[in-house]
């Protein structure tokens, strides 16, 4: 195939991508996000499929069997977390204007200089192998479309005549172009993002029209390619992972290592965080993202096997997906194929190194001219268009380091053996990000320690043997340790024999970096921004909805920070921004006045975003005076926040307390209505009571006054008679009634004495001996002589026993009546029963006759006797007494009271 | 934020953690051909299309209520 159709295809297609970006960023412009899309986020995000997925995963099958499916399924293990762990790095990184990993790493520890600077030179050292692969995934499709089936190609002879070399200035401008056309200060690149997403489809569309070519053009699916495969031992090898020598640690390392991959490589941060236009999209692309990866990888050993099964040993596993439909005569297949592995190179040199460059200027060139007062000052130097050529030098160099890695180093291995020393490098970034997140006593040093301490071992055991064994520094430290100590062999460190060099370099590098930032990070204090910023950081949703904390006190004439302003961002940008200040608090005092620390951190928010946290931070100190916080002031502050959840708590309890108390009063109340109601009732039927015999005292009085002469003796004295019975009524009412308002007023007995109730009972009887004659009534005593003592108010006893008495003689049988008391001790008490021979009491009366007021009628017996409280104040003696009563009553055989009182005992 | 996904969503990060991990891999790697593809092959795109789905579901489960 020419060279000048590769090529022409190659622009074509770039050409293409521009105008995508175009367009979208020209939406933009007009206020239309296209990428605002979770299926553009999701698609964006395969970014993750590089030229390794695409032409590199193939030949690793060839080797490492199955394995290559871990860089896939790591990724896919996470997304089930993004719902909690992207989410909060995207909240988070949208309040502090974050705009790279090493700038969230370097805000999260107190916007440290000092990380900043370590991230990114871990980030750009331990991704330039990455970079180079895609370089030469790039070079030699190139070189497989023209020159296959002529041979081996031969070197060039000088580096114009080097396919890499063209294809690194390509790159290069191709980056410069998409990746620093401006300066965001959210370092948002709609275009970019598009175009990324365009590229993702392209790849997967490719990469499934070979793998269908293959595995249903020149097999007969899947059934037959897999059943030829067992037939040779070398394919058959591939199917499992015993016999391609995965073991069960690598394969724990491979997946840990691109699980992490997944947040931490600075493209991916970039895309999936920084590129994010909302965290609603998280949720749909936690599926599509893992389909995606699927979709990707179903063709892989099938044309990892077929390209086994047709080619000798001369044919490069990485190069199957050109060369199987070159073989087959299917060039524009392969064309079609390249274009994929193009976009997937592409894609990712583009972000990452954007990603790459922003970290780059901001954590390294911007602190090191502000130090140095190159910005700064009274410089009029436009500090926007220097920061983007800063930027485009940073891409120009980072690709020359990549083209000489490749050249150098990367083409004695295959794609994913230097891409997982890349996953390495990314990893060790890990402690510090997932402990920030959820470790509040993280501090500042920990990170620092962690990620030397990593970054040391990873370097000492990947990188620098892969350049000792292609010749480039000497080989003695890899065979017999570094200074001649054997415990410290790079692929045997203290000792550790038969781990493959990645597994082996993981385990050490994340196991002491781990190690290294937690115990550092117990054993030393935080700084207080520190100590503000991982409150921040673990506690992002206090945050999001609520008021900030300023807990810096900070001073700058507003005029500087105008300067400052201008300067990065220029003059409209920075303007429009003081003016979205201006309407937000409604005002913006003049050039001369002092800012308040409000509006300092608004401009060093927005400037975090241009040059970065740490950055902004050194800009922001030069014009403004800090007044030095003590900590017992940071505590203060945070004290305060503490004691109002505090007090509110305390509230709660109160108002719950408030709740009890309220129901108590309300059910007092509903007390004492009850009591005022039964007090009105009783007055009523007092007066009621009162009435009765005063009107027929009255009625009959008047009869004889008027009626005197009229009127016989007999008829006279019978009227007289009612008259003295009825004012007797009336005497014993109002005695009773004081009787019950002494009981009420007076719960407890005044006098107490020992008294017999036997004889109390004999003296009773005795007393109203007449009374019985008068009615014909018999009475039968007990006969035993003995004293039933019992401790009580002899006057108050009497008058139940009276009650008892007169109730007995009342209801007994009109003509042969019959009253029989009985005393009898049982346990601890005496029983005083006394027992009528009358109707009985009906069922349901028993229990109102205790109450007040209760009179039984009966046709009969006619209008009642009595007053209806008789029983009442007997009750009420008696429960004074700590006694009880009771009555006991058949129908028609009479009624027995039966009172209960403690026996007195010596 | 709802704490039940989240709790769900954890769960199902450690089920698949086990599922994709040695020792469960072991029972899987056989030199067997099942329908025509290799057992793990099978097993490893089972467990990933299965992971797809549940995670959908948990996704989506919530955004309706």
């Amino acid at each position: 195939m020419a060279l000048s159709l590769v090529i022409g295809f190659s622009l074509a297609y770039i050409t293409l991508l521009f105008l995508i970006a175009w367009w979208v960023d020209k939406r933009a412009e007009q206020g239309v996000s296209v990428v605002n899309n979770p299926y553009i986020y999701a698609l964006s995000l395969a970014v993750y499929c590089t030229a390794w997925t695409f032409f590199g995963s193939v030949g690793r099958a060839t080797t490492g069997g199955l394995s290559f499916l871990g860089v896939y399924l790591g990724p896919t293990l996470l997304a089930p977390l993004w719902y909690m762990l992207l989410r909060k790095m995207i909240l988070i990184s949208k309040h502090q204007r974050i705009t790279s990993i090493a700038d969230f790493i370097s805000a999260r520890y107190g916007k440290s200089t000092l990380l900043g600077v370590l991230v990114t030179l871990i980030a750009v050292l331990g991704i330039v192998p990455y970079i180079s692969i895609q370089l030469k995934a790039v070079t030699f499709g190139i070189n497989t479309l023209t020159h296959f089936g002529g041979g081996p190609v031969a070197a060039p002879a000088s580096i114009l005549l080097d396919a890499g070399f063209w294809v690194t200035v390509a790159m290069a401008i191709f980056t410069v172009i998409f990746g620093t056309r401006k300066l965001d200060p959210n370092e948002r690149h709609e275009g970019l993002v598009a175009a990324v997403a365009f590229e993702s489809i392209i790849k997967l569309v490719t990469f499934t029209a070979v793998g269908l070519f293959v595995t249903f053009g020149i097999y007969n699916g899947f059934g037959d390619i897999f059943t030829q495969a067992t037939y040779r031992p070398d394919t058959a090898k591939m199917l499992t992972f015993e016999s391609s020598g995965v073991t069960s640690f690598s394969w724990n390392v491979l997946m840990m290592l691109s699980l992490f991959a997944i947040i931490l490589l600075p493209r991916q941060f970039h895309i999936s965080v920084v590129e994010n236009t909302s965290p609603r999209h998280i949720p749909k692309a936690m599926w599509v993202f893992p389909l995606y990866l699927l979709l990707i990888n179903i063709f892989v050993l099938p044309i990892a096997l077929a390209g086994k099964m047709m080619f000798d040993s001369g044919i490069h596993p990485d190069t199957y997906v050109l060369s199987l439909p070159l073989a087959k005569g299917a060039a524009w297949l392969a064309l079609a194929a390249f274009i994929g592995g193009f976009s997937a190179a592409t894609s990712m040199v583009v972000v990452e190194a954007t990603a790459l460059s922003i970290m780059f200027s901001n954590h390294i060139v911007v602190p090191l001219l502000i130090k140095t007062r190159s910005i700064g000052g009274n410089d009029l130097v436009n500090g926007a268009a220097r920061l983007l050529d800063i930027r485009r030098i940073s891409i120009l160099l980072m690709l020359i380091l990549a083209y000489w890695y490749q050249k150098s180093v990367g083409n004695t291995y295959d794609l994913v053996s230097v891409g997982l020393i890349s996953f390495t490098a990314a990893a060790q970034l890990a402690p510090a990000v997932i402990g920030g997140l959820y470790w509040k006593r993280a501090t500042h040093q920990g990170a620092v320690s962690g990620l030397v301490v990593g970054f040391l071992i990873w370097a000492f055991c990947l990188p620098l043997p892969s350049m000792a064994q292609a010749g480039i520094i000497s080989n003695t430290f890899v065979t017999e340790g570094l200074f001649g100590i054997a415990f410290l062999k790079p692929y045997a460190l203290f000792g550790m024999t038969g781990l493959d060099p990645i597994t082996h370099a993981a385990f050490w590098s994340l196991f002491l970096n781990t190690w290294a930032y937690a115990i550092i990070s117990v054993n030393t204090q935080p700084s207080m921004l520190s100590l503000t910023q991982a409150d921040l950081f673990v506690n992002i949703h206090k945050y999001i909805s609520g008021q900030e904390y300023d807990i810096l006190k900070r001073e700058a004439k507003i005029g500087d920070l105008k300067a400052v302003l201008n300067r990065f961002l220029g003059e409209s940008r920075s303007l429009s921004l003081f003016n979205e200040y201006q309407q937000a608090n409604g005002f913006l005092p003049d050039n001369q006045k002092i800012a308040q620390a409000e509006l300092i951190s608004f401009v060093e928010t927005n400037l975090a975003g241009a040059i970065g946290a740490a950055s902004a931070r050194l800009v922001i100190d030069s014009v403004a005076k800090e007044e030095q916080i003590t900590l017992d002031e940071v505590m203060r502050i945070l004290e305060q926040t503490r004691e109002a959840v505090q007090h509110s708590r305390i509230m709660e309890t109160k108002n719950e307390e408030l709740k009890v108390l309220t129901l108590q009063l309300t059910r007092a109340n509903e007390q004492l209505k009850q009591l005022d109601r039964l007090k009105a009732d009783f007055i009523t039927t007092v007066t009621h009571e009162l009435r009765t015999p005063v009107t027929s005292i009255k009625a009959l009085s008047r009869i004889i006054l008027d009626d005197y002469e009229r009127l016989d003796d007999e008829r006279r004295t019978a009227y007289l008679q009612i008259i003295v019975n009825e004012s007797d009524r009336i005497s014993r009412l109002i005695n009773q009634v004081l009787d019950i308002e002494k009981l009420r007023s007076a719960e407890q007995l005044h006098s107490v004495d020992t008294v017999d109730l036997r004889e109390i009972m004999l003296s009773t009887v005795a007393g109203m001996q007449q009374l019985f004659a008068e009615r014909n009534v018999t009475c039968s005593l007990p006969h035993s002589g003995d004293a039933f003592l019992v401790k009580g108010d002899r006057d108050k006893l009497i008058q139940v026993m009276v009650n008892l008495l007169s109730n007995a003689l009342k209801f007994c049988d009109p003509v042969s009546g019959n009253i029989k008391i009985e005393l009898h001790i049982k346990g601890h008490f005496v029983l005083l029963r006394v027992q009528d021979n009358g109707k009985g009491i009906p069922m349901h009366a028993r229990d109102m006759i205790f109450e007040q007021f209760t009179q039984l009628h009966s046709h009969e017996q006619g209008k009642p006797q009595g007053t209806g409280l008789g029983l009442f104040i007997t009750k009420k003696i008696v429960e004074q007494h700590g006694g009880t009563i009771r009555v006991e009553s058949e129908p028609g055989e009479g009624a027995t009271f039966e009172v209960k009182l403690p026996l007195f005992e010596q | 934020m709802s704490d039940d996904r989240s709790s769900q969503l954890i769960i199902l990060f450690f089920a698949f953690v086990v599922l994709l991990n040695y020792p469960v891999l072991q029972i899987f790697d056989r030199k067997e051909l099942w329908f025509g593809i290799p057992a793990l092959y099978f097993y490893f795109f089972f467990i990933w299309l299965t992971l797809i789905v549940v995670v959908g579901l948990v996704v989506r489960k919530k955004r309706k209520s």
